[in-house]
């Protein structure tokens, strides 16, 4: 079983194509939606988690790209200037997710996009404005 | 009589490069298996460090005299106003100063930004009078074209602070960090055992003209801090629980290094900076080895509502408490997160050890001590 976070970019024309639902019943890969901004008539974004064995999950993301939809890995999306962070560890209050840890033995702040769930409080919680997110 | 040494003596075996130098957190660890007795005959100078957003910083910049001259009356340098209530080209840079309520750049990133030599746009007006008439002056400056640029923060080091948490419904963005609702994090901001006024809370050796590390470079105490605040409550290890002492500070700032001196700006709060201060202790007697032995667990502060606006305190905990991660509230297990750079400081701690080492860093004697019994006045509304 693979579990990877994708950021979806839906085009205007298409958020009406119930795509998570045919990844779920046609490819029965188990999908976790973490963020969604959907409007009719723009452009949409999904950050799912999807799980399921890699070849499914290939075909799952080769069908979403079918659609003319964008998926990126995750971790793609998300930009940290590590080399300016100063490992205050103000990002690590709000980090609910446990992606912003302190770690103990070095006490710096340890960054794993794997777990982050895009709430994007990290954004404003850096007091060096380090985080950035290219979801449009 | 228990055994004493002078400054004096220490600084002989600094010279003589016989002095024996720890980190407070080396120390800290070392009183678990020692007698005060025995970190006093062992141990010279402790270092102490932290590197937090202290929001009472600022620098006195004097620009150089333009042609024609002018009497500089409204400032800005990089669109931030600058103070130039002062003599003609003077002026002092208030590190949380911005140009507009919602900017993210303020006067803390205009110092740090001397600092590391960019250049920055001043631009000034005045009035014109017979001996200055000159009425608007544009140009750019940096560090090697202005004269003096002398750090000067009026509040700093804070002996200890609340740790702040949010009981209401909604996030609360502070300048203790962002206070997630119903109790969801609990933020901390001291280096703890590490801390330089929490390693001689009665302030025996730091005072007026103690020689200290400040943003990369030699710096002094230049009197006690703005808000200085004998009257907290000590707990059984002699430590004031709460915001207490503070000292306010001075030093060279071209001779700064922007790693030690950074611009940050917390969520609707504003601009703010972290300032790297390292100071040494020396280890006079047991009293002064007792101290500087002080641990995690023995260092409490108060748990403080930040979020319904009241301030109430809520209970207590200690840092190795906060330092584990995680706190209990009566009965509730709270995630905790610093705001201050531990990393940092150890860095601070380590370099300030080096240059003692090294025989380029003395300690002083301080020139005068602080006030013993001194209180708050709150602001009185009276029109």
């Amino acid at each position: 079983m693979t579990h990877k976070r994708f950021v979806l970019t839906f085009p205007p024309e298409l958020t009406s194509e119930p795509i998570t639902y045919k990844l779920i019943k046609d490819f029965d890969i188990m999908v976790n939606i973490l963020n969604a901004d959907i409007s009719p008539g723009k452009i949409g974004h999904l950050v799912l988690e999807m799980s399921a064995p890699g070849k499914v999950l290939k075909s799952g993301i080769e069908y979403i790209k079918g659609q003319n939809v964008e998926c990126v890995p995750l971790e793609k999306k998300i930009f940290y200037q590590a080399d300016n962070c100063i490992h205050c560890g103000s990002c690590t209050a709000v980090c609910f997710s446990g992606a912003l840890t302190m770690s103990r033995a070095t006490n710096e702040m340890v960054f794993n996009p794997e777990k982050c769930v895009v709430c994007e409080l990290c954004l404003k919680a850096c007091p060096l404005r380090l985080f950035s997110i290219d979801i449009e | 009589m228990s055994k004493r040494k002078s400054i004096d003596e220490i600084n002989e075996k600094i010279r003589a490069g016989k002095a024996v130098v720890v980190t407070a957190e080396e120390v800290s660890a070392m009183g678990k298996a020692m007698s005060p007795s025995e970190v006093l005959d062992r141990v010279d100078v402790v270092t102490t460090a932290t590197f937090g957003p202290m929001c009472s910083s600022g620098a006195f910049i004097n620009f150089g005299h333009p042609t024609p001259p002018i009497r500089m009356e409204k400032i800005t340098l990089n669109n931030v106003p600058v103070f130039g209530g002062i003599a003609a080209v003077d002026a002092y840079i208030g590190a949380t100063e911005v140009a507009n309520p919602h900017d993210t750049y303020g006067g803390a990133h205009v110092i740090e930004d001397l600092i590391a030599g960019k250049d920055v746009t001043l631009h000034a007006t005045a009035k014109g009078t017979d001996c200055y008439p000159g009425t608007e002056v544009r140009t750019v400056i940096n560090k090697e074209k202005i004269n003096e640029f002398i750090m000067f923060n009026p509040r700093n080091a804070y002996q200890n602070y609340n740790v702040a948490v949010n009981t209401t419904k909604k996030i609360k963005y502070t300048y203790m960090g962002t206070l997630l609702p119903g109790l969801g994090n609990a933020n901390y901001s001291t280096s703890g055992e590490l801390s330089p006024l929490l390693n001689d809370p009665e302030l025996r050796t730091i005072g007026l003209g103690t020689r200290i590390f400040l943003g990369g470079t030699t710096g002094y105490v230049a009197w006690n801090g703005t808000q200085f605040n004998t009257g907290k409550p000590l707990n059984n290890f002699g430590i004031p629980v709460g915001n207490a002492a503070t000292i306010a500070v001075i030093g060279d700032a071209k001779a700064m290094n922007p790693r030690f001196i950074k611009a940050a700006y917390f969520e609707k709060y504003g601009v703010t900076m972290f300032v790297g201060i390292g100071i040494p202790i020396p280890v006079l007697d047991e009293d002064l080895a007792r101290r500087v032995m002080i641990r995690n667990s023995q260092i409490e502060t108060n748990i403080i509502d930040y979020g319904s606006g009241g301030f109430e305190i809520l209970g207590k905990t200690n840092y190795k408490s906060l330092f584990s991660g995680e706190i209990n509230l009566n009965g509730k297990k709270i995630r905790t997160a610093p705001l201050s750079s531990l990393k940092v400081a150890k860095e601070i701690a380590a370099l300030l050890r080096e240059e003692i080492l090294g025989g380029r860093f003395f300690l002083t004697e301080p020139v005068a001590l602080f006030p013993k019994t001194t209180g708050l006045n709150k602001l009185e509304i009276n029109i």
